[in-house]
């Protein structure tokens, strides 16, 4: 029962992140439903993951997306989608609807046991190819933010000189 | 109506993932695009655990997890920059402006 509700109230915070005009409060549903999630995540038994999606998904993630919003100003002139709506939520069902049929074939024919822990120790504790790759991704990520920022300052001096 | 527990996370993980996909699809303002990727791994994160929780390798499920988390937050930093410097460059955070970017 629990897990309904909290599937419900991701679902209805997700749908009113897409669905609000304003993006401020898109940002704000955003970060609720990450809570959500984060609340799942740690029911299904992962509270590292818990805790990491708490701090990054609702955290830094919304703090980025203030700051973003506050730079770039509110857009909230309606566009026309490029596709039609029908066939957007026509195709989307149809291919939920088919991943969930296989998925629930494929469980049913799979027998899923649990694996011995031994494994998994070893991935947990001594991942550093994993690491490194974090490691290089945050690094890129920060050098690309830096370039695009920096950029962003110089091209109305360039503009004004010529 | 007592649903079983995995099949209750498998819709909601099938359902976040089609509400982002749906914006993804209908949307043309760049930071709702950014929104919806974000509402895509959120949906790819409690896949993971489940797995991870079904077939008793959490500890691996959560390492995977935690990549995608890093990942996804890299590409919302360099995508929400991106459509700040089109907004400053182009003035709306229409995707469509986003061709105008070639010379």
């Amino acid at each position: 029962m629990v897990y309904v509700l909290i599937g419900v109230g991701i679902l209805v915070c997700a749908l009113l992140a897409i669905l609000t005009r304003r993006l401020l409060l898109s940002a704000a549903w955003l970060a609720l439903t990450s809570a959500l999630v984060a609340l799942m995540t740690y029911l299904l038994g992962a509270p590292h993951i818990a805790v990491i999606e708490l701090s990054v998904g609702a955290g830094l993630v919304t703090v980025l997306f203030v700051f973003a919003i506050n730079i770039a100003g509110e857009d909230i002139t309606p566009l026309k989608s490029l596709i039609p709506k029908p066939l957007a939520v026509g195709s989307i069902v149809l291919a939920g609807g088919l991943a969930l049929f296989l998925i629930l074939r494929a469980a049913g024919v799979l027998n899923l046991t649990p694996l011995t822990n031994l494994e998994s120790a070893i991935l947990w504790e001594e991942r550093y190819l994993d690491l490194l790759l974090q490691i290089v991704l945050i690094f890129s990520g920060v050098l690309g933010v830096i370039g695009l920022l920096a950029n962003g300052k110089h091209t109305p001096d360039v503009e004004e000189q010529s | 109506m007592n649903l079983p527990i995995p099949l209750v996370v498998l819709i909601t993980i099938l359902c976040l993932a089609g509400i982002g996909l749906y914006c993804l699809l209908i949307t043309r303002n760049l930071i709702k695009v950014v929104i919806a990727l974000q509402l895509i791994v959120k949906g790819a994160v409690l896949a993971f655990i489940l797995a991870g929780n079904m077939t008793g390798q959490l500890n691996l499920a959560q390492s995977m997890a935690l990549t995608v988390i890093v990942a996804d937050t890299i590409v919302a930093v360099v995508g929400l920059a991106l459509a700040v410097q089109i907004r400053l460059k182009t003035g709306s955070l229409d995707i469509k402006s986003l061709s105008s970017l070639k010379r």
